[in-house]
This record gives C-alpha cells, sequence and structure tokens, in this order.
C-alpha cells in the first residue's frame, strides 16, 4: 500500500489548511512520486484526488504508527522508510521537499496546520492502548454488554459497599500515567496472605476508588507504608477493635492536588481527601484480603475503614508538621499512617494561656478507652489553628506541648485499681502497688497533627489501636515520589 | 466489557456457585414454584419425597414466569430458608 518511494500525506478535513491545500495535494498526486494521502476524518474533501490514493484511517492506527502529531504532515518515503516530514503549510518549504516548484502556487505563503486526531486526548490513550507497548498484567474479567459493569464489581466482591468505578484497561492505564514508576513493580506484601501489591493492582483499585491519576503517588506511599510489618496492618485489622487506618498527607503535594487541610478535612466532600483513603482501602480489601467478618474481625467497625484521609494544615505556622518531625526535610511531600478509632471533640472556648488550654486537652486525652486504662498506644492529638495559635503566640513548639501534656497524663493508679468505685474493670492491685504513677500514653507517642479550619476553638482526640509499640502498630511515614 | 481484576487472583475467575450444603437435616427447605404448567406437580412429588425423610419444606410461588420474582418474595425466602428449590417443568 505505502509506496516504496514517494510520499504520505496526513490530513483533516476538519482542518482548514488541509482543506486549503487539496489543490497541492492533487497536483502532487499527479506527479511522477507516489502519493498516499491518510484522511483522519472523511475523504470527500479529498475528493479532487484519484480514490486509489486516499485512505480513510478510521482507527487512526497509521497516523499513531507514525507519531503524527501536526495535519498536514507530509512524509518523505525512500527505500520504505521514513527520510523526513515536513508539518503545516509553508510553500517554499512543501516546493523544495517535493522538488515541484510550481506546487501550490496559488496557495498563501504559510498556514499553521492543526493538532493531528490521533492526539486528540479522547483517542490518544485509546491509541497508546490498542497499538502502543503497553504491559497490563492483571487478569481480565469478562463482563457481558447486558450487564450493569458497577453491579458487577459488587458482586465480584469488590466494593467496600459503595458504588466502584469499574477498573477497564484504559481506565487504568491512564491511572498509570500518574506515576513515573514501572506498573510491575512490587511495593510489599500484605497481609494476610502476604499477596506482592503491584503498581498495577494499586492503580486498579485506585480507580475504583475514583482516584485522579496525580493522587496515584500518594497512594502508592500510603500503600508501600502499609505493607511496612511496623505499621502492624494484620494485627490492628484482624482485632476487635475499631480501628482503621489513618492516612495524614504532609507538603506541597496537599495543594498540588487539591487537598483539604481545612474546613471538613476529615469529611466529607474533598475528592482527593476521600478517594486517596478509599484507595488504600481497597486495596487492604481486595489484594489483602481483608474483609469484614473474614479477617477483619473488628466488633464496630469504623467509618474510617471507608477512608480516613486528610493534609495537616501547614498554613501560617511556626510548628512542624507531623512529616517533618519524622525526619522529612522542609519542601518534601509524605504519607504518615496512623490508626485510629473515631473523632472525640474537645472543646475549649476560653482559655487564652497556653497553661489553661493545656489542661482541657490532657482532660480529654485522659477519658480515652477507659478511665481505669493506660496503654502503651499512641494517641493522635488533632489540634486547631484557632487552638495551635494559643500555643505558637505563647512560644510553644509541639515538643513543649507534647512534654506538657505528657506530665499532665501522668495518672496515679490507685484511682485506677479493679472495683475501685464501684467498677470492676481496672488495674491488678499487685501491679498498682508496684506502680504508683503510670503514663497514660505510650512516651513520645501523643501525634500532634494541625489540621482543621480557621474558625473554631476545637481539638480532637483520635485514639490509635490500643498496642502500640513494637509489639503492636507503630506510625509509619514514606515520602511520596512521582 | 473488560475489567481488570483488582484481587490478588488467588480465586479463580469463574465464580463458584454457592456451596452445597453436606446434609438437608435441620434445615428450612424453600420450594418456588415459578408458575410454569406443571410445575406444581414436580415440586408435589418432591414435597412428598422430602416429607418422607422428615424434612421441612415451605411452599412459594411467583405470579409469572415470564418475570423474575418480586423483591418481596426474594427477600421472603431468604429470611425464612437455608436453601431452595426451584422448579421449570413444561
Amino acid at each position: 500500500m505505502h509506496p516504496e518511494t514517494g510520499y504520505i500525506a496526513f490530513v483533516k478535513e476538519d482542518c482548514p489548511t488541509c482543506q486549503l491545500i487539496v489543490p497541492a495535494l492533487t497536483q502532487l498526486a499527479t506527479a511522477q512520486s507516489p502519493l498516499i494521502i491518510y484522511s483522519q476524518d472523511t475523504l470527500e474533501f479529498l475528493e479532487p484526488v484519484a480514490a486509489a490514493q486516499r485512505i480513510y484511517d478510521s482507527t487512526l492506527e497509521t497516523s499513531f504508527r507514525h507519531a503524527i502529531e501536526t495535519v498536514p504532515t507530509l512524509l518523505k518515503i525512500e527505500n520504505g522508510q521514513e527520510t523526513s516530514r515536513i508539518i503545516g503549510w509553508s510553500k517554499p518549504e512543501w516546493q523544495a521537499f517535493t522538488q515541484q516548484p510550481t506546487l501550490g502556487q496559488d496557495l498563501p505563503e504559510w498556514r499553521p496546520g492543526c493538532g493531528a486526531k490521533n492526539e486528540d486526548p479522547q483517542f490518544k490513550d485509546q491509541l497508546m492502548l490498542r497499538y502502543g507497548n503497553v504491559k497490563l498484567t492483571a487478569r481480565t474479567i469478562e463482563v457481558s454488554d447486558a450487564e450493569d459493569e458497577i453491579e458487577a464489581c459488587f458482586a465480584r466482591g469488590w466494593s467496600d459497599g459503595f458504588p466502584i468505578v469499574p477498573p477497564t484497561p484504559l481506565r487504568v492505564y491512564r491511572m498509570l500515567q500518574g506515576t513515573t514508576r514501572s506498573a510491575e513493580e512490587i511495593l510489599g506484601h500484605l497481609p494476610h496472605n502476604h499477596a506482592p501489591v503491584s503498581i498495577e493492582k494499586v492503580a486498579i483499585n485506585a480507580v475504583m476508588a475514583g482516584c485522579k491519576p496525580e493522587y496515584l503517588p500518594v497512594v502508592i506511599a500510603a500503600v508501600e507504608g502499609a505493607c511496612d510489618p511496623k505499621y502492624g496492618l494484620r494485627a490492628f485489622m484482624a482485632s476487635t477493635w475499631f480501628s482503621a487506618p489513618v492516612v495524614v498527607v504532609s507538603g506541597p503535594i496537599t495543594k498540588k492536588i487539591g487537598m483539604e487541610s481545612g474546613f471538613s478535612a476529615f469529611g466529607a466532600g474533598n475528592r482527593a481527601n476521600a478517594t486517596i483513603g478509599r484507595a488504600l482501602n481497597l486495596v487492604v480489601r481486595n489484594v489483602g484480603e481483608v474483609k469484614p467478618g473474614a479477617v477483619a474481625r473488628s466488633t464496630f467497625g469504623n467509618p474510617g475503614r471507608y477512608s480516613f484521609c486528610f493534609a495537616e494544615n501547614e498554613n501560617d505556622t511556626a510548628w512542624q508538621s507531623i512529616a517533618q518531625e519524622r525526619g522529612v526535610p522542609l519542601g518534601e511531600s509524605a504519607v504518615t499512617l496512623l490508626t485510629g478509632d473515631g473523632v472525640q471533640p474537645i472543646g475549649d472556648e476560653r482559655s487564652r494561656t497556653p497553661e489553661s488550654l493545656v489542661i482541657s486537652l490532657a482532660m480529654g486525652l485522659k477519658a480515652v478507652y477507659h478511665h481505669k486504662w493506660n496503654l502503651d498506644a499512641d494517641v493522635i492529638l488533632a489540634v486547631s489553628p484557632e487552638h495551635s495559635r494559643v500555643f505558637e503566640n505563647a512560644g510553644w513548639s509541639k515538643a513543649m506541648l507534647r512534654d506538657a501534656l505528657e506530665s499532665k497524663l501522668q495518672l496515679e493508679t490507685k484511682t485506677m485499681i479493679k472495683g475501685v468505685g464501684g467498677c470492676t474493670e481496672g488495674l491488678d492491685p499487685a501491679y498498682a502497688a508496684a506502680n504508683p504513677i503510670v503514663s497514660k500514653f505510650l512516651p513520645g507517642g501523643i501525634q500532634l497533627i494541625r489540621v482543621g479550619s480557621n474558625a473554631g476553638l476545637y481539638s480532637a482526640v483520635i485514639s490509635c489501636w490500643p498496642s502500640g509499640g513494637e509489639s503492636g502498630t507503630q506510625p509509619v511515614t514514606r515520602l511520596i515520589g512521582t | 466489557m473488560q475489567l481488570l481484576d483488582p484481587t490478588n487472583e488467588i480465586q479463580p475467575a469463574l465464580r463458584p456457585g454457592t456451596k452445597r450444603p453436606a446434609s438437608l437435616a435441620g434445615l428450612t427447605i424453600g420450594f418456588l414454584d415459578i408458575a410454569k404448567t406443571r410445575g406444581d406437580v414436580f415440586l408435589d412429588s418432591l414435597q412428598q419425597q422430602f416429607a418422607a425423610l422428615g424434612l421441612v419444606v415451605k411452599r412459594y410461588a411467583k405470579p409469572t414466569y415470564a418475570h423474575p420474582a418480586p423483591i418481596a418474595l426474594q427477600q421472603q425466602i431468604a429470611l425464612d430458608c437455608d436453601v431452595v428449590v426451584e422448579a421449570l417443568a413444561d
């Protein structure tokens, strides 16, 4: 079909320049050098050219394979290979390129071309998937045309209960454009079956969660963290306790992808917050096979098991982010994974000094789990900007606040013994006698996170899974790459 | 339509049918007559044989075989029964 030596032109009727140069194409088609013209839309406007020399590139495959970006494009073919090309219309250039000194002599000197149809965003990815070197290795599931594709996903047990976006190869390919990493790369192994988690599997679940491709690096970092044995995902998800993964995102990426760190940062309404957290939970469900009633044994569960993901509020503050506290350099973005049971508010609208406000916060923290429980556990204290300002204006760093809280959360065990106050729950008397004062939480375990909108003199306690430290679950931070 | 499998692919792609019970003893058995001619004859005969084995059978019927069972009927059967026999006859 293609000439061994000659020219191939790519045009479309939708391009005014292509229409303009039909006389030149007709002239070239009747010259000695063979010419084939591919049209990306219709052939009618090329009627002056002999039918055998006009081809409708209906699938756009030929345009794709020749990497056509602009129409008109004219290729010079020698010995079956393209040796050079020109784009748009420049009369002297076309005349020199074709060695036809009178080519298009009645046409204007110059006209720009138009974008090629195969470069149109609605076609480009489909063409890449169909004809490009794209390797997706996940098993393909056939769904009949008569079946509702969203119901089909429910029926296969892939959903957390909400509708999911059906993970078609095209959507997964587009999702994978959000990262520079290979789809085949294995990020780690997830409980309970130690299944390997590839970036392709993460992308499939991110599609289902409703993520945009630009969220994918955040989801990847979260999944990497979840695979870290230190995080103890298997332990807290298989527990009868309440905990869900909590995903805290810090650094400049939060603004780039439009995450919410202010109004309703914990939900609902922000797509990035909702879908990044959901994607992690769907990976845990589908790749890790952690499903309620099977591996997931929580008595109550937790709305956070749909999604509990937010950005730190790093606006107008001298406080370090949780990522910086955990060694991430300023200017880098990171995900910190914690566990969380739910959001318990602490209101204090009157304290204007750190000394007063810290008492309120400590009282709120003390109430977690049970008044008689002290545990080797972390705890999240979400501090609103109005509350953090009380400390910052007085020169208190996060570390100073943490120290002050810890000193106020040294508990006298004599009030926590079994039976005291008529309540059977409590500490063993011998333990209490040997430990007259205990810490409510793991030393250093109060995780301070500045989040929320600028109006509201509130903070919030989010208790973590009750077993922290090396034998339980530990916070995990991962840099967000590309 | 093609979808890409989001799971670890340990389970077969072709979904297996619901597990059959090892024994019907102690289970509540529903008979759903789809309202096609002589389906009731088949179910009556089956019910006699089940009764001879000491099994408890509850009977249900669709208004017409041409349409799926109404949702309320599906829900009632699911609430009442452990297993269902659905009859088709001509």
